[in-house]
C-alpha cells in the first residue's frame, strides 16, 4: 500500500475546507479505504470538532513530529468507522511548530499503512500553507461561487502550478441553484471557465451540513442529504471512478436557457 | 444567448454576469502583476519606440491581455499608416 497525499486547500477562510476534508475522509473510509486525516492549522484546531472526535485528543500532530509521542500514539481512530484516523493540530502552538520538510517526514511514514492522507490546510498562503503543501500528491481548491472566494482560489491554484503540484483539482462548495438560475450567483460553468483547472466536485448549499457538523457526525454519514452525496461523489472521483453529476435544479444548461427566453429572462 | 435576450426585454444586469466580468478583469491583473496603469503606460512606450521605426496610427493602437484557459498572453494591434495618408 502506498498513501496518496491529498492537500485540501482554499486561500480564503471559511470556505469548507474543514468540511470537505471531513467528509472526504469518512466517504473514502466507508468505501473501504484507510485513510488519516491531519489536520495542520496549528492553534486553530478545528477538524477534531467537525468529526466528532474532540474528547478522544491526547497527543497532537506538533507531539509527533518533536517525538513526543509515536505517530501511531497522535492517531485518533474514529468511533464509526475503524479504517479511519486523525492527527490533530496542536491548539498552543503556532504554523512555525512544524515545517514542510517534518510534513514530508511524516507523511512518508504513514504511506505504507494508509491509502489516503488528507491534509485539511489552514487558509493564506504563508507557513501554515506551504506545510500542508509540502507532501501533497494532489490539491484539492475549495471555493464557493463568491467574488472573494474565487480570487484567492486563483492565488492558490498559481502558487500550487508554480510548486509543480499542479493541476489542483476544483470543488464549488455552497453552490445554490436557485440563486443560480435567476442570475444572481456564479453557475459552476462560471467558476471553471475562470478558473481554468478540473473541476472534482459541486456541493449544493445544504443546511443539513451545519446541522450535521453541530452534532459532529459529517453530512456524508447522513444518506438523503445531497450534500452528503456530492461529497462521495469527490471521494469515488478521488479513487479513479467516472461518477455523473448530480443534477441540482439548474447548471445553465439547455433546459435553462431555453426556459430563460420563455420568461423573458427571469 | 441568455444575454441577448434579456437586453432585448430590456432588463438590467443579472448580478453573477457582472461578477463574472469583474472577476475575469481582476484575475489577469492577479496573475499578470499588471495593473491597468502599467497596461496605458507600456502601450504608451511601445507606440513610443515602433514610431521610430514605422508611422503608425497612434490613436487606433489597442494593447490587451487574452486569456486561454490558465494562459495569458499579450496581444497588440498597431495599424501602420498606409502610404497615402503618409503624404
Amino acid at each position: 500500500m502506498s498513501a496518496k497525499v491529498v492537500t485540501v486547500t482554499s486561500g480564503k477562510g471559511g470556505v469548507g475546507k474543514t468540511t470537505t476534508t471531513a467528509n472526504l475522509g469518512i466517504a473514502l473510509a466507508t468505501l473501504g479505504k484507510n485513510v488519516v486525516c491531519i489536520d495542520s492549522d496549528i492553534g486553530l484546531r478545528n477538524l477534531d470538532v467537525v468529526m466528532g472526535l474532540e474528547n478522544r485528543i491526547v497527543y497532537d500532530l506538533v507531539d509527533a513530529v518533536e517525538g513526543r509521542c509515536r505517530i501511531s500514539q497522535a492517531m485518533i481512530r474514529d468511533r464509526r468507522l475503524e479504517n479511519l484516523f486523525l492527527i490533530p493540530a496542536a491548539q498552543t502552538r503556532d504554523k512555525n511548530a512544524v515545517s514542510p520538510s517534518d510534513m514530508i517526514n511524516l507523511c512518508d511514514q504513514l504511506r505504507n499503512d494508509m491509502d489516503f492522507i488528507i491534509i485539511d490546510s489552514p487558509a493564506g498562503i504563508e507557513r501554515g500553507f506551504r506545510n500542508a503543501l509540502a507532501p501533497s500528491d494532489e490539491v484539492i481548491v475549495v471555493t464557493n461561487p463568491e467574488v472573494s472566494s474565487l480570487r484567492d482560489a486563483d492565488r492558490i491554484i498559481g502558487i500550487v502550478e508554480a510548486e509543480e503540484k499542479g493541476p489542483a483539482k476544483l470543488v464549488i462548495n455552497r453552490l445554490n441553484p436557485a440563486m443560480v438560475k435567476r442570475g444572481d450567483m456564479l453557475s459552476s460553468e462560471d467558476v471553471v471557465e475562470l478558473l481554468a483547472i478540473p473541476l472534482i466536485g459541486i456541493v449544493p448549499e445544504d443546511p443539513a451540513v451545519l446541522v450535521s457538523t453541530n452534532h459532529g457526525h459529517p453530512v456524508v454519514l447522513d444518506e438523503k442529504s445531497k450534500a452528503g452525496q456530492a461529497f462521495v461523489n469527490i471521494a469515488k472521483r478521488l479513487m479513479g471512478e467516472e461518477v455523473a453529476w448530480i443534477a441540482l435544479e439548474d447548471r445553465n444548461g439547455l433546459f435553462s436557457k431555453i426556459s430563460n427566453i420563455f420568461s423573458g429572462g427571469r | 444567448m441568455a444575454s441577448l435576450v434579456k437586453k432585448l426585454f430590456g432588463k438590467s444586469k443579472a448580478s453573477a454576469n457582472h461578477a463574472k466580468e469583474r472577476l475575469h478583469l481582476v484575475l489577469i491583473h492577479d496573475r499578470t502583476d499588471l495593473s491597468p496603469e502599467d497596461l496605458k503606460q507600456l502601450k504608451d512606450r511601445l507606440i513610443e519606440v515602433i514610431s521610430d521605426y514605422v508611422e503608425i496610427d497612434a490613436s487606433e493602437t489597442e494593447i490587451e491581455i487574452a486569456v486561454k484557459g490558465r494562459e495569458q498572453s499579450l496581444i497588440a494591434n498597431i495599424p501602420l499608416k498606409s502610404p497615402r495618408k503618409r503624404r
